[in-house]
């Protein structure tokens, strides 16, 4: 037992004596970058690189952002770091603070363009072996356009001992990359091949000025690998503009639903909509900062809990609004017009008065920010993808609603004739200022999605109302589907004319032929057939 | 003053005294005088009063068609921006790179000549055509389409605004060569007046005057015509006049026409007053203003319209000037009450006994 511990211990000790050693081989090395010519401390940065002692990260970091200082009272390597507006030392290689730094205390251990060069590739070649799979992964990728040609065996190291997926990808592309610059006219073709794998915009300008040198067998093989990559960013490009079109849709749709759902229950065209809509939104940034005071970075709990909260709101507010000024106004829908717009005006000025002109912050939770990379060429950011999945379970939800509730029932028979439902013993006024609560509410819930996405302002809801209305009148007002065709349609087409034409020629354009399209369908895609509508 | 019954024609008598006594109050008395009216409220006016003409067009077929255009600013503005074009090219090389070919904001924009469409329009009676061609010619094609496939109510309220909110963004492309988001200002002279002068202020007031006086009255001739009695048949019973065997859509086009004549004369009108021209007055928010002046003014009236535009124009004016915070608050409960407790507006509510000398009943 005693003899075991011993051993143990000696084991220890022999370990501390081996690793502070080579702590002290280390500071050696870092003390050579002290030297007057520049030859000199690339020798030193070169050997402090091929130590291989993952602490000399930082200091090579801070010597090539000018951070790297020799102390002039005893001649030591500090990094200077910047704490609320306050310089302090640490210590070069254990990162322990050393305590405030005066000025003129210190002199910055200066730096050259060569010498920033070797920097970079050695970080990265050093990074790449970081335990932090986000910090390879990043180092990968910028080595991809950089990597000098003695780096070809630091990257095969890399990757053979590279585990993550995605960062053994950008390994190899880098590798690819590297040996079609630096190799041999075999490992060149071999290279060609493999970058056909990575259909991107930097392997298709690598590609196209590779071509421009290349003869003979290489060119030919760089001629096909750059068209079937060309080939396949346009697929690419179809199916980002499609996802873009998509989401335009899903926040059209957001927008417009609950618009269509009042229209087309009431006739009444709501134009104070669109301040429904921030009302939402505002409601999301209220709750956000409330929550804030009480549980600080619950933002995720915050952003869930403001989407019934700005349902309330808006709907409650709906209700209000439905009960107080439309109901004196039906059969008048061109009145109705006119006083909700009256109504948006006083809103936008209460929310002006009351939250200042300018705009209000809210934060996005963590998953939602990011993005899914499907491939190089194939970006989906994340916030979208959620507003897509909001919008969807919105739609399915009020679809459910008027297919399958009693409320809806009656709604859609509201809808379809009001006097007969009348006389089957429906109470119209009711259904009205429910409906119209629930078209608000929904309206709020459009505000929660909108702040993700765009900014809280007074006039949030403004720049939504006339496509919002576009979108209903396209759509036709007989059924939530016709909501849902013309808020992707409209929303495509902004997407795909807009490479074409530009964003705001786009919009012009969408804009005349939603104008011609009336004149073909006066009563949108899918009209309500029948007697009731007339008048 | 045959066509024109006790109410419409004091307001002519009125609209009439108004142009003439206050040119005179501002140019034949002194400074110091207690009635003097100063220069600048003379322009103040006289863009009242083209506010008034505008009103007064979008009466003509709100009021007695029932067709709701949310997209009048546009003719308004068109006709604005082509009187502008012309106060453009009358600069000359007195702008600030002094070149007499190009406005300013091309030669900011590098170009280097004259696109075809700004051809003429140094011709004032070339300019005069095109105020009321350009929003004419836009009117008809667009109201040949949306009348012809029967697009009414509330969807031609829609596609109207769609209208307006379209050419706003593609005038305020620096490509259009309209001269962008800044639009067109710094004129200089009318017919080679200045525009600063008392006496052009006071013309131009008057000119506004007698448009209007003209507009009213041949608003007049055309409600009270029997065109006018199909016009209000169509608007309470569009279907029944149809099957009455009138084509309902060519009124409706023609009335549609003359009204964006009318906004377009207004808007030439109101651009040398105020001085600029910009996409700022295509923009939706603008038209539906429009509608809320004949609305509080009482739609169906044509003069009621013409006192709404100067009414709540003037309460503008002050309440921007005195309670910014307030206007929109005022301006937004006006809708509301208007529409709910008014809904003949002022000159429908109000009744004023007449003296017998303009026709009234004692």
């Amino acid at each position: 037992m005693r003899r075991i511990i011993l051993s143990l211990l000696l084991v220890l000790t022999a370990a501390t004596m081996i690793s502070s050693a080579r702590a002290d081989q280390t500071a050696d090395l870092l003390d050579a970058l002290k030297a007057k010519s520049f030859k000199a401390k690339i020798i030193a940065v070169e050997n402090l690189a091929a130590s291989g002692d993952a602490r000399v990260v930082a200091p090579l970091t801070a010597l090539l952002e000018g951070r790297l200082h020799k102390r002039k009272s005893d001649g030591a390597i500090v990094i200077v770091k910047k704490i609320d507006r306050r310089k302090f030392f640490f210590d070069a290689l254990s990162g322990e603070k050393l305590g405030p730094a005066k000025a003129r205390s210190s002199k910055k251990i200066r730096v050259n363009n060569r010498l920033r060069g070797i920097l970079r590739g050695v970080l990265g070649a050093l990074t790449l072996f970081s335990p932090d799979s986000k910090q390879r992964l990043s180092a990968a990728r910028s080595m991809f356009k950089s990597a000098p040609s003695d780096s070809l065996a630091t990257l095969s190291k890399a990757y053979l001992k590279e585990t993550d997926e995605a960062v053994r990808d950008a390994l190899a592309r880098t590798l690819a990359a590297t040996r079609l610059r630096h190799g041999t006219g075999a490992e060149k073709l071999a290279a060609v091949e493999q970058l056909s794998d990575f259909p991107d915009r930097d392997v298709r300008d690598l590609l196209a000025s590779t071509a421009l040198k290349a003869e003979g067998d290489l060119l030919a093989a760089v001629k096909s690998a750059a068209a079937s990559i060309e080939q396949r960013l346009a697929f690419f490009n179809i199916l980002q503009n499609l996802f873009q079109g998509i989401s335009l849709g899903s926040v059209l749709l957001l927008a417009a639903i609950g618009l269509a759902i009042t229209f087309g229950v009431m006739g009444v065209i709501n134009m104070a909509y669109g301040e429904m809509v921030m009302l939402g939104a505002y409601t999301t940034h209220v709750v956000q900062t409330v929550m804030h005071t009480y549980y600080p970075g619950a933002v995720t709990q915050s952003l869930l809990l403001s989407i019934p909260a700005a349902f309330l709101v808006a709907g409650l507010f709906g209700i209000f609004l439905e009960r107080s000024v439309i109901r004196f106004l039906y059969g008048r829908p061109l009145e109705t017009l006119l006083a909700t717009w009256g109504l948006s005006l006083m809103l936008q000025q209460f929310v002006r008065s009351v939250f200042g002109p300018t705009n209000r912050e809210v934060i996005a939770p963590s998953w939602m920010s990011g993005s899914i990379e499907i491939t190089g060429g194939l970006v989906l950011t994340n916030n979208r993808i959620c507003i897509i999945i909001f919008a969807a379970l919105v739609f399915l939800v009020l679809t459910l609603i008027i297919r399958y509730t009693d409320f809806g029932l009656r709604m859609r028979a509201v809808t379809q004739n009001r006097a007969m439902a009348n006389a089957v013993g429906i109470r119209s006024s009711w259904i009205d200022a429910m409906t119209f609560g629930l078209g608000s509410g929904v309206a709020g819930l459009a505000g929660v999605a909108l702040s993700q996405i765009d900014n809280v302002s007074p006039n949030l809801g403004q720049s939504y109302i006339i496509d919002s209305f576009l979108v209903v009148v396209f759509g036709g007002v007989g059924n939530l589907w016709g909501t849902l065709v013309g808020a992707l349609s409209l929303g495509m087409a902004n997407k795909f004319l807009e490479p074409y034409a530009g964003a705001v020629l786009g919009k012009i354009l969408i804009l005349v032929l939603v104008i011609l399209f009336i004149q073909k369908r006066p009563r949108g895609l899918f009209a309500l057939k029948g007697r009731a509508v007339e008048g | 003053m045959m066509a024109l019954n006790p109410s419409a024609r004091i307001f002519a008598i009125l609209l009439a005294a108004l142009t003439i006594i206050v040119p005179v109050l501002n140019l034949a008395l002194p400074e110091t005088s207690a009635l003097h009216v100063p220069t600048y409220m003379v322009s103040l006016f006289g863009k009242y009063l083209s506010f008034a003409l505008l009103a007064l067009s979008v009466d003509l077929i709100w009021g007695f068609c029932g067709i709701l255009s949310l997209g009048h600013g546009a003719f308004f503005a068109l006709g604005g921006y082509a009187m502008g074009m012309y106060l453009m090219r009358q600069i000359g090389d007195r702008g600030v790179y002094g070149n007499a070919e190009l406005p300013d904001f091309m030669v900011f924009l590098n170009w280097q000549e004259l696109p075809w469409y700004w051809l003429g329009f140094d011709n004032f009676f070339f300019a005069m055509a095109m105020v009321m061609l350009v929003p004419g010619a836009l009117a008809f094609i667009f109201g040949w389409f949306a009348f012809r496939s029967r697009v009414s109510g509330v969807y031609l309220s829609i596609i109207t605004q769609a209208m307006t909110f379209a050419l706003m963004l593609a005038f305020f492309r620096n490509d259009m060569g309209f001269g962008g988001n800044n639009g067109l200002t710094d004129f200089k002279e009318l017919l080679g007046f200045d525009l600063r002068s008392q006496g052009t202020r006071a013309a131009l007031f008057v000119a506004s005057g007698i448009a209007l006086l003209a507009g009213f009255l041949i608003c007049r001739v055309i409600v009270t015509s029997k065109l006018g009695k199909i016009l209000v048949g169509i608007r309470d019973a569009e279907s029944r006049t149809r099957f009455l065997g009138y084509r309902v859509e060519h009124y409706k086009l023609f009335v549609f026409t003359v009204s964006a004549v009318m906004a377009g004369i207004a808007g030439a009108l109101y651009v040398p007053q105020v001085g600029i021209i910009n996409p700022g007055e295509f923009a939706p928010a603008n038209s539906i203003e429009i509608v809320v002046w004949v609305a509080l003014g009482g739609r169906g009236t044509l003069f009621g319209a013409a006192l709404g535009a100067v009414s709540v124009n003037l309460a503008k004016s002050y309440l921007t000037a005195a309670f910014p915070e307030v206007w929109l608050f005022a301006l937004g409960a006006l809708f509301i009450a208007v529409t709910l407790f008014l809904p003949k507006g002022m000159a429908g509510s109000i009744k004023v006994p007449l003296p017998a000398w303009v026709g009234g009943r004692t």
